[in-house]
């Protein structure tokens, strides 16, 4: 109860001191003092704890099962486990964005106390900007997602929390995504300000870089994580399905990526000014319309809570002026830097990471099609399509080839002009490669050209980057680690994909099913109760073509509140394979439908998003700028 | 004529715009290749010609017709005018029930046989996909 008044008087002192910092920084700006008002910092801080308080007193009420709160009935019940409890807290609309306006105000308070060496009126504009982008959400929140509705007469139990979010990856999902998602808000707010001031330039580069890292390096574990979760939980035994919600997270990690090698060579070189505005106004107009699809309920997924037209459009008219407002900006005040010498031979750096961007924009168009055509259709002629892997898995495959060879030959290029060097050893790498994934592929693929060059072709990077990384002095040990483990991903999706076998069957307690290779026993169904859940674990004895057992129990979970049955799947990990076995059941039937799937390297693909996301965490550290 | 540098601007806009064509036309062309259409019972029964192409077919899963062995299930989809027949041998989600709304993806063999590859999962029990709900006329 009171726990629900100071979360929402909260968060109208927040936007109060939206406006007042507002006010002030006006002011500020047109002083001539050379140093930032301290007043603002204080303000933006305050701005912070209140958001704080707010987000703070809304798990207290989920904490409490206090059921006065709307938001608390709608998503949580007295029976869910603590963890849950408190996870449910951002499991929902309102709660989640409370959680984006926390991320908000926290970054540009971070950015405000981490960037006094910058120009005073860069940084009050960049709070400016920042600011508006807080009083849109605070006002979308406080006017159509408000998380401290009042429910009277108090119901006596909540409705309880969709099961299948009620997991651990889950629980830090979001917090992380955001920190990515959001955050790129500050590279929006920044570039605009920097732009505005003119300030376009080698030293804005060097300091705007560790901001596009940060995102970057959050939003890449906040997406795996995403998709850890749906390969475990989801039933399907994939990782990855190219549904419209994944993709509007990927698209915004695309121009990040690109944004993320732009600001290479604009911090270098002082080139590609408008290019990298232009990338940072995109990453994160993208995060929004992510926001937009998903939370409007055009995009039908778990990301779609309680569907209200009213939101979709305030998001709508919120783009909108953002984009429209940037790209004032941007045409009004942009001034291409003729200064700066602009030109670069073809064989350089600056042009092989202009290779990059191209192949990310592709990358880029080749989603946002396939995930904005079917909308688009439907509008137009009410026709109703959907886009499946194959469209995506055609058009992004094959360039992954010239992709990866870029990646392992592009580092190696020096700035403004150069010439290949250790011609060799490079010829040697690809002739190892070409021989190495021949043998591996021979036997088990029946696209055996297509493959061999693709596998190839990451092997050639792993070689190059693995040399790098282990022989040669470091010179730049943060670029050879993400390459390196981007090698390693593309590795593992493709041997994981090529060798993985899957068997379906329906089959009775007591039954045994032969395949080819081995065999399933289902031995028995064993019952138990949990507190907000029952469950029917299976005991499956398996043999494979090597004699050797093992046993898996997949569980059936019932819950009771609300009442919907999930699987979970019981994965048996080691460093070569996955065993994942997850069984369901069809009302009224004796019969168990079972998915048996072995997959290789399955821990790979995690381990190699980790080790690209360190090559971001090792750059961060770096404090000055590679040769 | 020309300087050089203007020879190579030129050149690197030639190349642009050619990528960019390229890449229009594969992902114009892919997509002609790879959408899949949804269609309900009843504009099946309307068809004219079997189109060889996967579709989704939605509706709801009749009453009683859930029949299980241990290859395949059998069931019907109906929109409440019109009803097809399914067979599928994989898994379904764990919220395909008797009397729930469902998407069935797969091949026609003719206006009253879909052999489906794929049944979508849903998210929760009170969710419909909107093309299910469209297909039975609920708002």
């Amino acid at each position: 109860m009171l726990a629900n008044q100071i979360g929402y008087y909260s968060l109208i002192i927040g936007l109060l001191c939206s406006l007042y910092l507002c006010g002030v920084s006006i002011k500020d700006f047109k002083n001539k003092n050379i140093n930032i008002n301290p007043s603002i910092i204080t303000l933006s801080f305050l701005q912070l704890t209140f958001v704080i308080v707010s987000f703070l007193s809304l798990i207290f009420s989920f904490i409490e099962s206090d059921f006065s709160n709307e938001t608390v009935f709608n998503n949580s019940h007295t029976t869910k486990p603590l963890f849950y409890k408190i996870s449910g807290t951002w499991g929902n609309h309102e709660g989640s964005l409370l959680l984006w306006l926390l991320v908000l105000t926290l970054f540009i308070f971070l950015f405000l106390i981490k960037s006094r060496e910058q120009p005073k009126k860069y940084r009050i504009l960049t709070l400016l900007f920042q600011q508006l982008i807080i009083i849109g959400f605070l006002l979308f929140v406080l006017m159509t997602s408000n998380p401290f509705n009042y429910l009277f007469p108090i119901p006596v139990e909540g409705l309880g929390l969709n099961p299948i979010l009620q997991d651990p990856a889950l629980a830090i999902h979001p917090p992380l995504l955001y920190l990515g998602y959001v955050g790129s808000s500050i590279i929006f707010s920044a570039s605009l300000a920097a732009v505005a001031q003119n300030y376009i330039s080698k030293a804005w580069g060097q300091h705007i870089k560790k901001w596009v890292l940060i995102s970057w390096i959050f939003l890449t574990i906040g997406i795996m994580l995403g998709s850890i979760w749906a390969y475990y939980e989801l039933g399907w035994g994939g990782f990855w399905f190219w549904d419209p919600v994944e993709n509007v997270s990927l698209m915004p990690w695309l121009t990040l990526t690109a944004l993320l090698h732009c600001i290479l060579v604009l911090g270098k070189r002082g080139a590609l000014t408008s290019w990298v505005v232009i990338l940072s106004i995109t990453t994160f107009t993208l995060s929004m319309c992510g926001t937009f699809l998903v939370r409007s309920g055009i995009l039908n997924s778990v990301h779609t809570f309680a569907n209200d037209p009213a939101r979709g459009i305030f998001i709508l008219i919120f783009l909108f002026i953002l984009i429209f407002l940037s790209l004032g900006v941007f045409f009004f005040f942009h001034k291409e830097n003729n200064k700066s010498t602009n030109n670069f031979f073809w064989l350089s750096k600056e042009s092989s990471i202009l290779v990059n961007n191209w192949f990310m924009m592709y990358f880029l168009s080749v989603i946002l099609i396939g995930t904005v055509y079917p909308i688009f259709l439907d509008v137009i002629s009410a026709e109703k399509i959907s886009v499946g892997p194959p469209f995506y898995q055609k058009l992004i495959t094959p360039f992954l080839v010239p992709f990866l060879l870029f990646m392992a030959l592009g580092p190696k290029i020096k700035w403004i002009k150069s010439k290949i060097e250790n011609k060799s050893s490079l010829i040697i790498f690809v002739i190892i490669s070409v021989i190495l994934s021949f043998f591996i592929l021979k036997n088990v693929t029946t696209d055996l050209l297509f493959y061999t060059i693709l596998i190839s072709a990451a092997f050639f990077l792993l070689f190059t980057t693995s040399r790098e990384l282990f022989f040669k002095k470091f010179n730049n040990i943060s670029q050879a680690i993400a390459h390196f483990g981007f090698s390693l991903f593309i590795l593992s999706i493709l041997f994981n994909s090529i060798l993985s076998s899957e068997i379906i069957t329906n089959i009775k307690v007591g039954e045994t099913y032969n395949y080819t290779e081995g065999k399933i026993f289902f031995e028995k169904i064993e019952e138990k109760n949990k507190s907000n859940f029952n469950s029917i674990i299976g005991h499956f004895k398996i043999t494979n073509d090597e004699g050797k057992v093992i046993k898996l129990n997949p569980e059936i979970r019932v819950y009771n509140q609300p009442i919907i049955i999930t699987s979970e799947a019981d994965i048996k990990t080691t460093l070569l394979e996955d065993r994942f076995l997850v069984m369901n059941i069809v009302k009224g039937n004796k019969y168990f439908n079972i998915r048996y799937q072995v997959k290789p390297f399955m821990l790979w693909i995690w381990i190699s998003v980790l080790i690209i996301s360190l090559g971001g965490l090792m750059s961060l550290r770096k404090k000055k700028y590679e040769k | 004529m020309y300087g050089k540098k203007v020879k190579l601007r030129f050149l690197f806009l030639v190349l642009i715009l050619f990528s960019v064509i390229l890449s229009v036309f594969l992902i114009l062309q892919s997509l002609k290749n790879n959408v899949v259409y949804f269609q309900s019972p009843s504009e099946i029964k309307s068809l004219v010609e079997i189109n060889k192409k996967k579709i989704r077919v939605g509706g709801m899963v009749k009453k009683k017709s859930v029949s299980i062995n241990s290859e395949e299930i059998n069931f019907v989809i109906t929109d409440f005018k019109n009803e097809i027949n399914v067979t599928f041998s994989g898994a379904v989600p764990n919220l395909f029930a008797e009397g729930k709304g469902v998407v069935a993806e797969g091949f026609l063999k003719d206006r009253n046989y879909l052999l489906a590859t794929k049944i979508l999962a849903k998210h929760d029990e009170n969710y419909m996909p909107p093309e299910v709900k469209e297909a039975l006329g609920v708002k």
